[in-house]
C-alpha cells in the first residue's frame, strides 16, 4: 500500500490547475502529480507513491552512503572471505 | 535502476549482517511496522540470515489488514448500487467481507473499476456527470495527502457527483497501543519509511523516550532494512532509546510540509477501529463537516452493520506481533491466498501472504502433514 519508487522527473506541465509530471522509471515513463514537491526540477529523481510525488531524493545523502559501503566492501576484499567463510566476490563499487 | 541496485547489492547485505552478527550479545525483538517491509524482509530472506538472537516481529502497518470488516462491507453495499462507479486500489478487490468481497460484486453486475492514483477517480466523475464515483481511501499517512488532493480537487471544480469511503488510520498511535499492552514483547522500532516521508519523525521521539524503545526510520530494500536493523540493535546494546533516520535520501525530519497541510485542510483526527485489535483512540483521520458532501458514508447512509468474522482465524494477533502466521491452526489448510479467511492472508503486505508466497516449504509441510493426518484417521 505504501509503495513508493523512485523516478527521473523528464517533464513538468500543468493539468486542471495541478502541477504534474512525466518521470522515467528506468524506461518506464508515467505520470504524477507534483503538488508536494513544488521546488523539483527536471532531471533530479522524486519518489512516487500512487500517482503522487512525495519526495524530492537527497542525492548528496545517498552518495554519503555509497560512500561508506564502498569502505566496506574495500574492507571485505582485503579480507578474503565473507561471514559464510566463503572467498569474497569481488565487484567494483559504485 | 538508480536508486535501487545499489540497495540490493549482496556484499553490502553480507556485511550488514556480518557487522550485526559481530555487536549483538543477546537476544532482541525488533517490530517492523510497516507491511511493505514484511513482504521484503520475508521475499528476500533476511529473517532468515539475521543471527538467532535477532527476532523479526510483524507489526499492523498493513491499510489493507487493519480495514474493519464494516468498512469493507460498506463498500461492497455501496458498489452494488447501479448509479455508483466504484474504485479503488486493486489490493482491497479481493479482501473478504462478510459475506464476499469486490470481485464477486463486480462479477455480479458491479461497475468495479482499479484505478493507480484517486486523481483518475476524480477525472472518472468528470467525465460520467450523469453517475456517482466513490474511491475507496484507505491507507496510512503515505496515501492520505493523495486522498486530500482528490477531495480538495473535486471541491474546488465544484463536482457533486464524487465521494470517498474513508478508512485512513495513523501509525503512531497504534505504535503506542502495542507498547502499552501488558503483553508487548517488542523492544525496538523500525518505523515506516514512506510514512515518515511524508509525516517526518518529530512525533515519533516522544514514543521513544516514554517507552525507552530505538525507533530506526527504515527503508525498503534489503540493505536498507539491515542497516536499519543494525542501527537498532547498537542502540539497544548500549541502553539508547532514540530516533534515527536510516532512510536518509528520502525522509526528512520535518516530512513533507504542503501533503501535511493538505491532511490537515481536508481530514480531522477521530477514533478508528483496527481490524483484529480493536478500536484506537485517535488514531485514524475524517473528512472535516465542511467537506462532508464528498463523505460516502454520509451520502450512501448504511447505519450500523452486522458483522461476523471467521472464528478460526487469528489475523489480529498476528497484526499485534503475538503470534506468527504459521502457529495459526488455518495456516495453509483452510486459509490460503487462493482462499483467505482473514486480510492478513489477502495482501502481498499482509505477514499471512508473505510467509505463504516465501516460506512455501514449510506450507507444504504443513499441507502434507494435515494429510497424512487425514489418511491416518481413515
Amino acid at each position: 500500500m505504501c509503495l513508493a519508487i523512485p523516478g527521473k522527473v523528464i517533464a513538468i506541465y500543468e493539468q486542471n490547475g495541478l502541477k504534474m509530471g512525466r518521470l522515467d522509471y528506468a524506461g518506464t515513463v508515467n505520470t504524477a502529480c507534483l503538488e508536494y514537491v513544488p521546488d523539483v526540477q527536471i532531471g533530479q529523481y522524486a519518489l512516487v507513491h500512487a500517482g503522487f510525488a512525495i519526495s524530492v531524493l537527497d542525492e548528496e545523502e545517498a552518495r554519503k552512503t555509497y560512500a561508506v559501503w564502498d569502505e566496506l566492501v574495500r574492507a571485505a576484499a582485503e579480507e578474503g572471505t565473507d561471514i559464510f567463510g566463503m572467498p569474497f566476490e569481488k565487484s567494483p563499487p559504485g | 535502476m538508480k536508486y535501487l541496485e545499489e540497495y540490493r547489492k549482496p556484499e553490502i547485505v553480507r556485511h550488514l549482517v556480518q557487522e550485526i552478527r559481530a555487536i549483538t550479545t543477546r537476544p532482541w525483538m525488533i517490530m517492523e511496522v510497516c507491511g511493505g517491509q514484511t513482504h521484503s524482509i520475508l521475499k528476500n530472506g533476511i529473517d532468515q540470515i539475521l543471527p538467532k538472537e535477532i527476532e523479526l516481529v510483524h507489526g499492523p502497518g498493513c491499510p489493507v489488514c487493519v480495514t474493519p470488516l464494516e468498512q469493507i462491507d460498506k463498500a461492497l453495499a455501496i458498489a452494488r448500487r447501479p448509479e455508483v462507479i466504484f474504485t479503488s486500489f486493486g489490493d482491497m478487490l479481493r479482501v473478504p467481507g462478510s459475506r464476499e468481497d469486490l470481485f464477486m460484486v463486480k462479477s455480479a453486475g458491479g461497475d468495479v473499476r482499479v484505478v493507480y492514483s484517486p486523481l483518475d477517480a476524480v477525472q472518472l466523475a468528470r467525465e460520467n456527470p450523469h453517475r456517482h464515483v466513490v474511491f475507496f481511501a484507505v491507507g496510512f499517512e503515505t496515501t492520505a495527502p493523495n486522498n486530500a488532493m482528490a477531495v480538495w480537487q473535486a471541491h474546488r471544480e465544484g463536482l457533486r457527483n464524487f465521494s470517498i469511503l474513508v478508512s485512513h488510520v495513523l501509525v503512531p498511535p497504534a505504535m503506542k497501543a502495542l507498547l502499552s499492552s501488558p503483553r508487548n514483547r517488542v523492544q525496538g522500532y523500525l518505523a515506516a519509511g514512506h510514512v515518515c516521508t511524508v509525516m517526518g519523525w518529530e512525533e515519533y521521539e516522544p514514543i521513544a523516550a516514554q517507552y525507552h524503545v530505538p525507533i530506526v526510520v527504515t527503508g525498503f530494500e534489503p540493505v536498507d532494512i539491515l542497516e536499519g536493523v543494525l542501527m537498532t540493535v547498537r542502540q539497544l546494546e548500549r541502553g539508547e532509546a532514540r530516533v534515527e533516520n536510516q532512510y536518509s535520501r528520502v525522509v526528512r525530519r520535518e516530512g513533507n510540509r504542503p501533503a501535511q497541510e493538505l491532511i490537515r485542510k481536508v481530514f480531522e483526527i477521530a477514533p478508528r477501529k483496527w481490524r483484529g485489535i480493536g478500536e484506537i483512540p485517535a488514531s485514524g483521520l475524517r473528512l472535516r463537516p465542511e467537506f462532508r458532501a464528498y463523505d460516502a458514508e454520509v451520502i450512501f447512509d448504511l447505519g450500523e452493520l452486522q458483522v461476523e468474522e471467521p472464528a478460526i482465524c487469528i489475523s489480529g494477533l498476528v497484526l499485534q506481533g503475538l503470534k506468527k502466521p504459521d502457529e495459526c491452526p488455518a495456516f495453509g489448510r483452510q486459509c490460503t491466498p487462493q482462499t483467505p479467511l482473514g486480510a492478513t492472508m489477502v495482501s502481498s503486505e499482509g505477514a499471512c501472504a508473505a510467509y505463504f508466497a516465501y516460506h512455501r516449504q514449510r506450507a507444504e509441510e504443513v499441507r502434507e502433514g494435515a494429510e497424512a493426518g487425514k489418511a491416518a484417521d481413515a
